[in-house]
């Protein structure tokens, strides 16, 4: 029989709690940025410009056709040397810079799909109304179809945001310490890995279970 | 005010507008009628180029509706439109609904917006639901709202495409009565209906559109009195029977 021992974890305990605030940093950033340039390539997608909507498509096709790990990678690789040559050695943490890259980037392509689904879900009546008004076009979409188009993809923003905060753990590849990393860098040191690992996997499944019950309860209010 | 000369449109082969002429002049009410499927929605939001036309020309208070040089959105901030299913904006509040345009296309502020959107809401009878949001307002009330959000951009001109179409027979008499006013008000009006009571007693003149043609265009009395069409008399007999049954 294994013989558990949780006696490292209280020590980690302000080690994970710093893991996690870098994991919420970069999964924050992500969310933000991806919305954002998400958002952009959505309607960029559905442009009359056939220039654009392709350029879009290709980002959105190809992001998603690449793993994440080698996204992050490739920027791991590739930011470094693009941000020296620009700005000379940086102060900040290269890996972080990276990674929050890496994934506002990836994440936009994934946010582009649910936007661009959301905005088709608002009818077309409302365009013809907003346009019929004297609105520009880009005024019907910011200031119409957005709005509803953002309400009706809450729960599959948040939705995404869960998966977002999983796969932040894909940073240990890059050496970065996110709450994944302290803990497995822990166990690893003190020979406590497994209890290391079940714990960081509890509290995994504790915030995203406790944020899946929030979005269910979201979703039957805006449903009602 | 408006002049429509021999406009033809295309949805790939289907030829949905066959050479319209037609002319409304200011403070005339022209009523559109004709089977589904004739064009004569089709050919409204022609007018305030919600819909491409390939050949011809509109002319709205002596703009050209097609000219590439044309500024629409300014266009159609002159022009209002009434639409079959209100497409009130969900998200706002019916003073929302009312003032944005005012304040984002005609630069307005706040408080003259809302002065003028209070002020419609009363002419249409709905002055106590400005806090509302659209779905709890019944399809009779919010369509009286989209009238009065098109009356707040101070329109020369009022465009309805079948603004009774999609409501319950009770509340068509509450949304009738706001357009009959505005009619006798002088608004110079064009309205796609079936609605051949407010024909009656509102309409100028009456066209009746088959397959994509007008058939008809004449002053009122003459068109009830004697259609020139076997077509427009089959029409008008079809729905007058059904109506007085109703």
């Amino acid at each position: 029989m294994y013989q558990f021992d949780w006696s490292s974890i209280p020590g980690a305990l302000p080690y994970l709690w710093q893991g996690m605030v870098r994991t919420l940093q970069i999964t924050g950033v992500a969310i933000v940025v991806g919305i954002v340039l998400g958002t952009l390539i959505a309607v960029a997608r559905l442009s009359k410009s056939s220039i654009l909507s392709n350029l879009a498509a290709l980002y959105v096709n190809g992001l998603r056709s690449i793993p994440l790990v080698m996204v992050l990678l490739w920027f791991y690789l590739l930011v470094p040397q693009i941000i020296s040559s620009l700005f000379g050695q940086p102060g900040v943490d290269i890996r972080l810079l990276s990674a929050f890259v890496a994934f506002a980037l990836f994440e936009a392509s994934y946010y582009a799909e649910i936007v661009r689904a959301g905005i088709q879900s608002v009818s077309g009546g409302q365009v013809s109304a907003g346009l019929a008004l004297g609105m520009t076009s880009g005024q019907t979409m910011r200031l119409i179809i957005l709005p509803q188009a953002f309400r009706r993809m809450i729960p599959l923003l948040l939705t995404q945001a869960i998966i977002l905060f999983q796969d932040t753990s894909l940073v240990y590849v890059i050496g970065l310490a996110e709450f994944f990393g302290v803990a497995y860098n822990t166990g690893n040191r003190d020979g406590t890995l497994v209890e290391l690992l079940l714990f960081a996997g509890a509290v995994y499944f504790a915030i995203c279970f406790g944020a899946s019950m929030l979005i269910r309860a979201l979703q039957r209010k805006l449903v009602s | 005010m408006i002049s429509i000369k021999a406009v033809s449109k295309w949805y790939g082969e289907f030829h949905v507008l066959k050479e319209c002429s037609t002319a409304v002049s200011k403070g005339e009410v022209v009523v559109v009628c004709g089977p589904s499927g004739s064009g004569k929605s089709t050919l409204i939001k022609c007018v305030n180029g919600l819909e491409a036309f390939q050949q011809g020309e509109i002319l709205v208070d002596g703009i050209s509706v097609g000219a590439r040089n044309t500024n629409l959105s300014k266009l159609r901030s002159r022009v209002g439109m009434v639409f079959q299913h209100f497409e009130l904006f969900p998200h706002l509040t019916v003073m929302q609904n009312l003032t944005i345009a005012q304040c984002k296309v005609l630069r307005r502020g706040t408080q003259e917006a809302t002065e003028k959107g209070r002020r419609l809401l009363d002419v249409v009878g709905l002055a106590v639901q400005a806090g509302k949001f659209p779905a709890q307002l019944s399809g009779g009330q919010q369509q009286r709202v989209a009238i009065a959000r098109a009356l707040a951009m101070d329109p020369i001109a009022m465009l309805f495409d079948e603004p009774t179409s999609a409501l319950d027979p009770e509340m068509i008499k509450e949304v009738l009565d706001v357009m009959v006013n505005l009619a006798q008000g002088g608004m110079t009006m064009m309205v796609v209906t079936h609605e051949m009571g407010f024909a009656r007693e509102v309409a100028d003149r009456v066209i009746f559109m088959d397959q994509g043609q007008i058939v008809e265009d004449r002053p009122k009395p003459d068109f009830f009195k004697s259609p020139g069409t076997d077509r427009a008399q089959q029409f008008l007999s079809k729905i007058l029977s059904h109506g007085a049954q109703t």
